[in-house]
């Protein structure tokens, strides 16, 4: 059963093409990225753990399930594009690079090291990233931009948007959805990762968000709702973005700060949480059976 | 004098037609700033409303794509307000983002204070990758302006208000880097950018009635600093005189300072804003009350002259 809820008049038809099949593969790509990202943290001995985890499913099912990318070559020019706006989830994008073949996996307890290709927030020159972010709020922007040259060349790639919601906090990223908005960019779809935890608390007790979903609307965005855990929603939200044409989509994806490692999940204290050697074992097993 | 605006205009339309990955993003002040002229091409032009940070942002992802986005607006809100989406979105990543800065320096005149721009200089030059750039006149521009699109990544050219001078022929040497000599005289060196370079010219001629011989370096290129030059004229004059529409903190005479500290020490007098904020007034009016202008030139050049060869000693302020 899909369940989508949307601000477009436009019934949904429940598509069927997304088999259990390719659930389970997600679904096992997914735990093997989850198992990266706190082996990668815990080699780092710092880095975002909450937050990478919570958007593992968005992040797999985009480079596995819906971009249309080349990872032997990176710099292909019809690629799609994903702007990671929250760019402390690094750690997820990497391991999610390294399962799509962008580089290899002996990259990833490089994480955080001088030298190393895989910087502490993604930067341009590390295979299967197109801009370096990092810093709050910029990256929608750098997402309109892509997708005005998409327009500008009649080229059809898509660029996709994955931000906190902490992160909306920002000014910058209103200012970008107003743009977007005016100038009808549908080829951006932004996934707005709802784990409901920020770094120095929950997100309602810092700066209220709700109702967030109507902000995204009065901006003029399509706003989806969905579980962003679960595959099969991440999958039909996105096909509902694409279908649309005539305004940017937004999918607030509800996801857990965490996600995977029971002791972690919700806690507001996973933001940049990491691990001895002991608690890493116990998340690993932890992971074995979420 | 030829009206900034306009020219500014005229030239980003030349380059619209022959160079069709340009285009121009503004923040609701393309009038003001005169780019508004590149609507001549619709779909490359764009005026993302009064969102400095947006726009900074969104050309770089223009320039990620394979685009040559121009990006200007006054120099107090591009510098200023988008400094870290400059930093962080587009030097970090050397992309192709040429920032068009108008209304620099004490050029706003009677708007005052908030928009009288003194530490864009200061902000971009301490931006690594960053090339920024003062042109001097109206054919600097236009030089400038095309070279921001022929050579790659980050480019900050910073423009004033109004009307803009004419001291060099199109066809005269420039070159990105170069410094360019205007005068070569042994007794003092000035050197300086954008509207001082023409106070600087009529200070040469004043020092040359009492028996001064100058030499003139518009120092148009900022970052990258042309060195040699500038040791030259350290090494030729033994004192040297800067002279900016900047704040004396960060900007032009920092950049010498730090040079000339560094290979050939020698006294250096610094004309700009001493530290201070502007105020609402007539051009004029304000570089006189700012000691802006030639006369002050010529008393800085007299004051370096007499503090050659003394390395120690207390040498008074100039602080109003």
């Amino acid at each position: 059963m899909v369940f989508v809820r949307s601000s477009t008049q436009n019934g949904l038809s429940a598509g069927l093409e997304f088999s259990r099949d390719q659930l389970q593969t997600l679904t096992e790509i997914a735990q093997q990225v989850r198992r990266d990202i706190v082996a990668m943290i815990s080699s780092a001995r710092s880095g975002h753990l909450g937050p990478s985890l919570s958007c593992v499913e968005i992040l797999v099912s985009l480079y596995f399930d819906r971009m249309n990318h080349k990872p032997e070559d990176p710099t292909w020019a019809k690629r799609d594009r994903l702007v990671l706006c929250k760019g402390h989830a690094a750690p997820a994008l990497y391991a999610t690079l390294a399962r799509a073949g962008y580089f290899d996996h002996e990259n990833l307890p490089t994480l955080r090291k001088a030298g190393s290709i895989l910087q502490g927030h993604p930067a341009r020159g590390t295979p299967g990233v197109d801009v370096s972010t990092g810093s709050l709020g910029q990256g929608l922007s750098i997402a309109n931009g892509m997708a005005l040259a998409a327009r500008l060349d009649g080229s059809d790639f898509r660029t996709y948007a994955l931000s906190g919601d902490g992160e909306c906090d920002e000014g910058q990223m209103w200012e970008a959805a107003m743009s977007a908005s005016h100038l009808g960019l549908s080829n951006v779809t932004l996934v707005v990762d709802r784990n409901g935890v920020q770094s120095d608390d929950i997100t309602e007790r810092v700066k209220k968000k709700e109702p967030l979903d109507a902000k995204w609307r009065s901006f003029g965005w399509q706003v989806l709702e969905i579980d962003g855990h679960n595959f099969m929603q991440i999958h039909h939200s996105f096909d509902v973005a694409e279908w649309t044409t005539d305004r940017p989509t937004v999918i607030i994806a509800r996801t857990v700060k965490g996600k995977g490692i029971s002791f972690l999940e919700g806690d507001a204290n996973s933001h940049n949480a990491s691990f001895s050697e002991e608690d890493l074992d116990w998340a690993l097993e932890d992971l074995r059976y979420s | 004098m030829s009206i900034l605006r306009e020219e500014l205009g005229k030239t980003l339309l030349e380059l619209g037609r022959t160079h069709k990955n340009v285009v121009v993003i503004t923040g609701d002040l393309g009038k003001s700033t005169g780019v508004s002229a590149f609507e001549a091409f619709p779909e490359r032009y764009f005026n993302l409303g009064i969102s400095e940070q947006d726009m900074i942002g969104t050309a770089a992802g223009l320039a990620s794509a394979g685009k040559i986005p121009i990006v200007s607006t006054y120099a107090i809100f591009l510098a200023g307000r988008a400094w870290e989406q400059i930093r962080n979105s587009v030097a970090r990543d050397l992309l192709s983002v040429k920032m068009i800065a108008t209304h620099s320096g004490i050029s706003p005149s009677a708007d005052g204070s908030s928009h009288q721009c003194f530490e864009d200089i200061a902000l971009m030059r301490a931006i690594p990758g960053m090339t920024v750039v003062v042109p001097a006149d109206l054919s600097e521009m236009r030089h400038t302006v095309q070279a921001a699109i022929d050579m790659t990544g980050p480019f900050y050219v910073r423009l004033g208000r109004g009307e803009i001078a004419d001291i060099f022929e199109d066809e005269d040497d420039f070159e990105i880097g170069k410094g360019r000599q205007i005068s070569a005289g042994p007794d003092v060196g000035i050197i300086a950018s954008g509207p001082l370079v023409r106070e600087a010219i009529e200070a040469e001629v004043r020092l040359r009635k009492e028996g001064i011989n100058a030499s003139v370096l518009d120092l148009h290129t900022v970052k990258p600093a042309d060195s040699k030059t500038i040791i030259d004229v350290a090494r030729e004059t033994g004192g040297i005189v800067t002279a900016e529409d900047h704040n004396i903190l960060g900007g032009l005479g920092s950049a010498i300072a730090e040079l000339v500290s560094a290979q050939y020490p020698v006294p250096i007098e610094m004309v700009g804003i001493r530290d201070r904020f502007g105020e609402s007034g007539d051009l004029r009016e304000l570089m006189e009350i700012h000691k802006l202008t030639a006369p002050h030139i010529v008393e800085a050049a007299k004051s370096v002259m007499n503090r050659r060869g003394k390395t120690a000693g207390i040498v008074e302020s100039q602080d109003s």
